[in-house]
């Protein structure tokens, strides 16, 4: 791999991004570090691949990523509608996770109860290089 | 949302034409509140109402949780689009269907109401466990999928490998990471450019690079999730660090207690090989590397980096005497550069940034960030990555949210089994390597385990020797013996058995075994209980001399008996017993038969006035 071909998988990554937010692609994202799986966030995976194979939506992406950093508020969700910031939602179960994806994913109503903050983290100004 | 009124205003327009639709899907709420409070029966009014229409086969019915707040249910959801109507009348329901799904505009563009109510919900930066929080190594938490290589390279991944290997020398690296001040974050804090330097300096090759993921203190899990959300942080680190030291082999030993952990970094050590990351030239330099992952057996020893290489070696994990450090003989008596995970997570962000950046963060000695480990009696227990200098004030009253049930903060134990504890003096001391030592405590891996008033502090040094002793690999006396003698006076302590000299038996038992002993295990072993004696020595003197355990934990030294001017004579103990001991009668004191109590302490955990003694 050369310097070249990494840009290009970046610029690929943020372009594919942009086209979905631009198709309206809603990204429902599971926290499933250690600390959420022991919580229960596999319950909550799994009622929401449930969920959406009832519904079989295309505009709905199911990802997964990791720690969050507050592991007592586990299980988490993120919750990112195009166009609009990230919602986190936090000390969930496998029903209020049905609740927060048909209110804010499909419904695009934030789900103010179970909410813990919107945004992403400070960008790392310093990191960015900017 | 429409108002009921709207919904009920929705006027029916009779067609006679086939009815075309968008909608595809509708969701109906089927919570058995909503169902029984409004005794509507949403799935047969649809059923019924779709049948009318001539839509029964082209409109799946979805059944599922609440919809958007029980208060206005039951409600359905029109699908694709998500718009929402709640049901409020089962008369011309049909009409009313109809209307809505042939004027509604559902096809491709999403609609998203506006928030009927809105809680202001804080932006993340504005939440404190968040906001006074500085990521470096942590920059990708809860944020990327671990699993997707392009993610991280999308969030300026490999970039520092690209630069290392194609712009800068092996002393080039080096001088930058020795400028930058990065110390180990496994516990020591040796500088991370010295110790590269030294492998580097040795010509005998194979040489090899080490990940120490073996982490085994009780309440520190960062190592844990910087493997698991971020592995390819952690393979760009090592790379870089062989470039340097000239090593073309990897190991990374994880605890096999990990074992999501494992599977992440099995899964990106994959992905790096197949984009050419890891291998053979990579990214055209010349320069070979791969690593390998050794899931270690579960021993905390080998932590020890000695230990480490002879358990990787096939060996019995033991520490063996240095010198020679592992720089010049390690693995297989080759040259080996052990760092720890946080340690080369920190890599890729100096080198892209330069160490001038990274020296502006922290002090002067200790420079940039560390993870630490939140855990214990605080409310936000998690990870938490602050710039070194940090009090400890911050940590856990800011960014922990102070002590949960508003229980009082008794002290906080740093550097788990290795290190010591600190009470509410120190919490404004500046958190770095330097300060921490001065206090008797450590930085270990970054572990936070934080006390309330309800921990015998006698007690967490019992648990502490005792996860020693468990985990002693037994190769020197003091730590295999002396530990040992040091855990019987604190049982004996504990159990009401104490003796007028044994507080200095055990500080002078202690005292030997940190200096005698042979590895960092047993020499920081004794940590805790010196540490307890000397902030805490109080609550060893009245479990000896009074016979009382003050945070009524040591259940030998409860008298389970009721305090005459302290009791409310509320009965709350009498009623939570289980054996039913306690006898109360209203407004009387209660009388605790200590023939049927079994010593559960349920009484004592309810009484708020602390009445059981």
């Amino acid at each position: 791999m050369s310097g070249e071909e990494l840009e290009n998988i970046k610029q690929t990554y943020i372009e594919e991004r942009k086209q979905e937010a631009r198709q309206g692609v809603v990204n429902v994202i599971v926290h499933m570090g250690t600390c959420g799986i022991s919580a229960g966030a596999r319950g909550v995976f799994d009622a929401l691949v449930a969920e959406l194979g009832k519904l079989n939506l295309a505009h709905i992406k199911l990802k997964t990523t990791g720690c969050a950093g507050l592991c007592s508020m586990e299980p988490m969700i993120t919750i990112e509608l195009p166009g609009h910031s990230p919602v986190r939602y936090g000390n969930l179960n496998a029903k209020k996770a049905i609740e927060v994806f048909y209110s804010h994913a499909l419904g695009g109503q934030i789900k103010t109860e179970y909410a813990i903050s919107v945004g992403l983290e400070r960008p790392q100004m310093r990191v960015a290089g900017e | 949302m429409p108002s009921a009124s709207a919904w009920n205003g929705l006027r029916c327009a009779s067609q006679e034409n086939e009815v075309i639709s968008t909608v595809t899907k509708i969701a109906y709420c089927s919570d058995r509140q909503c169902k029984y409070r409004k005794n509507i029966d949403v799935r047969k009014l649809l059923i019924d109402a779709l049948d009318s229409i001539g839509l029964r086969e082209k409109i799946t019915l979805v059944e599922t949780e609440c919809l958007i707040s029980c208060l206005d249910g039951p409600s359905i959801m029109f699908l694709p689009g998500g718009k929402v109507y709640q049901v409020s009348t089962t008369e011309g329901f049909s009409e009313i269907l109809r209307d809505l799904i042939t004027t509604a505009e559902h096809s491709t563009a999403f609609h998203f109401n506006v928030p009927a109510k809105n809680r202001k919900i804080p932006h993340i930066t504005d939440v404190d466990f968040f906001g006074k929080q500085e990521l470096i190594v942590l920059r990708n938490r809860g944020h990327i999928d671990a699993e997707s290589i392009e993610e991280y390279i999308a969030h300026d991944g490999y970039q520092a490998l690209y630069k290392a290997v194609t712009t800068m020398s092996p002393e080039e690296v080096i001088e930058e990471i020795k400028n930058s001040g990065l110390r180990g974050r496994g516990g020591a804090g040796f500088p991370t450019g010295r110790k590269w330097e030294e492998a580097r300096k040795y010509t005998a090759g194979p040489k090899y690079v080490i990940c120490n993921g073996d982490e085994g203190d009780p309440g520190a899990f960062m190592d844990r999730s910087i493997m698991e959300s971020d592995p390819h942080a952690v393979l760009e680190g090592m790379i870089i660090c062989g470039h340097a030291t000239g090593s073309n082999q990897g190991y990374i030993y994880v605890r096999a207690e990990y074992p999501l952990a494992i599977q992440m970094l099995q899964h990106a050590i994959d992905a790096a090989r197949g984009r050419g990351l890891l291998g053979r030239n990579i990214m055209g330099s010349g320069f070979d590397f791969d690593i390998k992952i050794y899931p270690g057996a579960g021993a905390f020893v080998c932590g020890e980096s000695t230990a480490l290489m002879y358990s990787i070696e096939g060996k019995r994990g033991m520490p063996r005497v240095k010198p020679p450090r592992s720089t010049e003989s390690g693995l297989w008596e080759k040259p080996t550069c052990l760092n720890n995970v946080e340690t080369f997570a920190n890599i890729p962000r100096i080198i892209v940034n330069g160490s001038e950046w990274f020296n502006s963060i922290g002090t002067e000695d200790s420079t940039g960030t560390k993870v630490f480990s939140l855990t214990g009696a605080v409310k936000n227990v998690g990870l938490v990555e602050v710039p070194m200098g940090t009090d400890l004030q911050t940590i856990l009253f800011d960014i922990g949210g102070g002590i949960q049930r508003n229980g009082t903060f008794k002290a906080v134990q740093l550097g788990g089994p290795s290190g010591g504890c600190l009470t509410d003096e120190h919490l404004t001391i500046p958190v770095t390597f330097d300060s921490l030592q001065k206090e008797g405590a450590m930085m270990g891996s970054g572990g936070i385990v934080v006390m309330d008033d309800t921990n015998c502090m006698v007690d967490v040094a019992r648990f502490f020797t005792q996860f020693c002793v468990d985990e002693s690999c037994g190769k020197c006396v003091p730590c295999r013996v002396g530990l040992k003698v040091m855990l019987e006076i604190l049982e004996k302590i504990i159990t009401g058995e104490g003796e007028p000299d044994d507080i200095e038996k055990l500080e002078g038992l202690a005292n030997h075994v940190a200096k005698t002993a042979h590895c960092g295990l047993g020499q920081a072993a004794p940590n805790p209980v010196l540490s307890t004696l000397r902030y805490f020595r109080h609550e060893y003197e009245a479990h000896i001399y009074e016979k009382r355990c003050p945070a009524l934990v040591c259940t030998d030294l409860i008298r389970f008996e009721v305090d005459a001017d302290t009791c409310k004579r509320c009965g709350v103990c009498s009623r939570v017993c289980p054996v039913d001991a306690i006898t109360w009668v209203k407004r009387e004191l209660p009388v605790l038969d200590k023939e049927k109590c079994i010593r559960c302490k349920s009484c004592i955990r309810a009484c708020k006035y602390g009445a059981i003694f």
